[in-house]
């Protein structure tokens, strides 16, 4: 069934013990996202050290209310690029996009993507694309308010 | 062109005489005019159609209607002198016609918009364009001191239109609260509508709660006080009978695609005799009455409120659509709206964890039925469900300062129509179950 390809065991997981949940301080930018369609949304901040595309991640932290997928993207989101170089996170978040925009058809790389790989399911479903994607964007917002070098999207 | 009646395999389509109950529709009968309930979805399972808020099926016979029409008379209405001119004009005019019978005004009272939401909007600038209108236009005017009132139930296309008129024109925004059971706060009545109050726009039945709000009350003090009421009926008049010029609204709007017509098409009802001092919205071909290279006129409503050449299928269509609902009666729908209704409340009510959002008895309230599952996001929710074949919608449903006030950031809706069944809504309430299960809430089973 392509429900438990769509929700799988990480995603769940995920979602009932998020990581790195909640806004933290110190943090360089904060980024709001909201889906217009149902209403979720997401606030999100990102703490860098070092300048430029050469910083690295030190901390994202965030709050919001969504649905498992998003709540879980996001999770899974602070597990690939904390403690990495900016980047190295910026490639994950350019694949994660790219897996998510591609209905299904992309195979995701597990080296890059780690437990993202779990949400290959969710791009069969354009209509949740949207939700796995939330946090991400607001992760690449955030980072292009303090990186010149960095575009919102 | 003819229509064939509803449900002609087998339908029993007899009407009622006066004063008895209405006869219970041959759903099963009706079911087979409408060629998407046919399909299946999901790995086979039978469609459970059960967004006919957000937009209804269409019947074969507002289909052939259609096709017809494009197959034999298509030509720009009001232009030209040819002959699929003229059988398109007569065509076009007279959906308007019937349209109108079936909201109880007169032809002339009719503008077609692309959807209700446009009609919305054109009464709200046709106000801000009164400003540099002639003296007719004068009861159109605002501006800073004046009041518009809406309601916290709104659909956001009768609230952001008049959001957006306060901002240009200076005038104020009120709004009517929701009580906790999601009924429309009539407390303040008599001082939220006063003399400075221009406008009153409020919904007739509530796409989320289901809620039908008492026009009554909310007609008599705006007109006391010189009032506008502008009624969003898009949840009312496909679901029952409505009659504007009775309820002695001043503006009312509805879309032909959730009443078994084609998308594309709305309908803005407005009494003739302030359809006649508007002054219009968009302005071009059609709306005209002289043109000079400096200056123009403009020609009698409805006309001057549709402007370029207009959909003209659409409205073909939307003419069948009132046929077909005519024949099978709208009281006979109504009624089994509320037998779906009734048994949907009793049984999602009965399901540990779900929680109605809107009131729980059937009383003025129609076929939307909200709720959330504790513990499951509405959007995990009705992906579950769809798995099930159940595709009900979830969101904000376009009503976010509704959901704000409930304290719910989202809700999942059912909500029904003619050709649902009651076996149907067993089918929403096992979904509701598996979704449970799914995510392991199942509050007593563990």
């Amino acid at each position: 069934m392509q429900l438990e390809q769509m929700y799988q065991e990480i995603i769940l997981d995920h979602y009932r013990n998020p990581h790195r949940h909640g806004l933290r301080e110190p943090f360089d930018a904060e980024s709001f996202q909201v889906n217009p369609t149902c209403g979720d949304e997401v606030t999100l901040r990102v703490r860098l050290v070092g300048s430029g595309t050469e910083a690295t991640v030190a901390d994202v932290s965030y709050a919001g209310q969504g649905c498992s997928i998003s709540q879980a993207a996001t999770s899974v989101l602070t597990d690939l690029v904390v403690d990495r170089p900016l980047r190295e996170a910026l490639d994950k978040q350019a694949a994660f996009t790219e897996l998510m925009e591609g209905r299904g058809q992309v195979e995701p790389d597990e080296d890059v993507l780690e437990d993202g790989v779990a949400f290959a399911g969710v791009a069969k479903y354009p209509m949740r694309v949207k939700c796995a994607l939330l946090g991400w964007m607001a992760f690449r917002d955030a980072v292009s308010r303090v990186v010149d070098e960095v575009g919102a999207s | 062109m003819t229509v064939e009646p509803p449900g002609v395999r087998g339908a029993d389509t007899a009407q009622t005489g006066a004063g008895t109950a209405p006869a219970p529709l041959d759903v099963a009968a009706l079911r087979a005019d409408f060629p998407i309930l046919r399909r299946t979805v999901r790995d086979e399972r039978p469609l459970v159609y059960l967004d006919s808020g957000a937009t209804s099926q269409r019947p074969t016979q507002v289909l052939d209607a259609e096709r017809s029409f494009l197959e034999n008379s298509n030509a720009a209405v009001h232009r030209g002198a040819h002959q699929l001119a003229e059988e398109a004009t007569d065509a076009y005019e007279g959906a308007r016609a019937k349209i109108a019978r079936f909201v109880g005004v007169a032809t002339n009272e009719i503008v077609f918009t692309k959807n209700a939401t446009e009609g919305v909007n054109l009464v709200a600038y046709a106000m801000s364009n009164a400003a540099t209108s002639g003296p007719e236009a004068e009861r159109f005017r605002i501006g800073p001191g004046d009041e518009i009132v809406v309601s916290e139930m709104e659909h956001h296309a009768n609230l952001v239109p008049w959001q957006q008129l306060c901002r240009r024109t200076g005038a104020t925004l009120r709004w009517f609260g929701v009580t906790d059971e999601g009924r429309l706060d009539l407390s303040e009545l008599d001082s939220l509508i006063n003399e400075r109050t221009r406008v009153v726009a409020v919904t007739h039945q509530s796409n989320v709660l289901g809620t039908v709000n008492p026009l009554e009350s909310i007609v008599e003090r705006a007109h006391r006080v010189g009032a506008f009421v502008v009624l969003d009926a898009c949840q009312s008049v496909p679901h029952g009978p409505v009659d504007f010029a009775a309820a002695g609204v001043d503006f009312a709007v509805f879309s032909g695609h959730k009443m078994l017509g084609p998308s594309g098409i709305g309908v803005l009802y407005g009494r003739h005799e302030l359809l006649r001092a508007m002054p219009p919205f968009l302005t071009g071909g059609s709306m005209i009455e002289l043109v000079h290279i400096d200056h123009s006129t403009f020609a009698e409503p409805p006309q001057r409120f549709e402007a370029g050449v207009p959909m003209t299928s659409q409205v073909v269509g939307l003419g069948a659509a009132v046929d077909y609902l005519s024949v099978v009666g709208m009281e006979r729908i109504a009624a089994h709206e509320h037998q779906l209704v009734e048994r949907a409340l009793r049984e999602l009510s009965a399901v540990e964890g779900v929680r109605i959002i809107g009131p729980e008895s059937t009383e003025n309230r129609g076929g939307a039925v909200s709720f959330v599952i504790d513990g499951v996001h509405p959007h995990d929710a009705s992906q579950v469900m769809d798995d099930q074949g159940v595709e009900v919608r979830v969101g904000h449903h376009c009503a976010w300062p509704l959901h704000r006030r409930m304290g719910v950031p989202a809700t999942i809706r059912a909500s029904f129509y003619l050709y649902n069944q009651l076996d149907e809504v067993t089918a929403l309430v096992d979904a509701v179950r598996e979704a449970q299960r799914f995510f392991a809430v199942t509050p007593t089973a563990g």
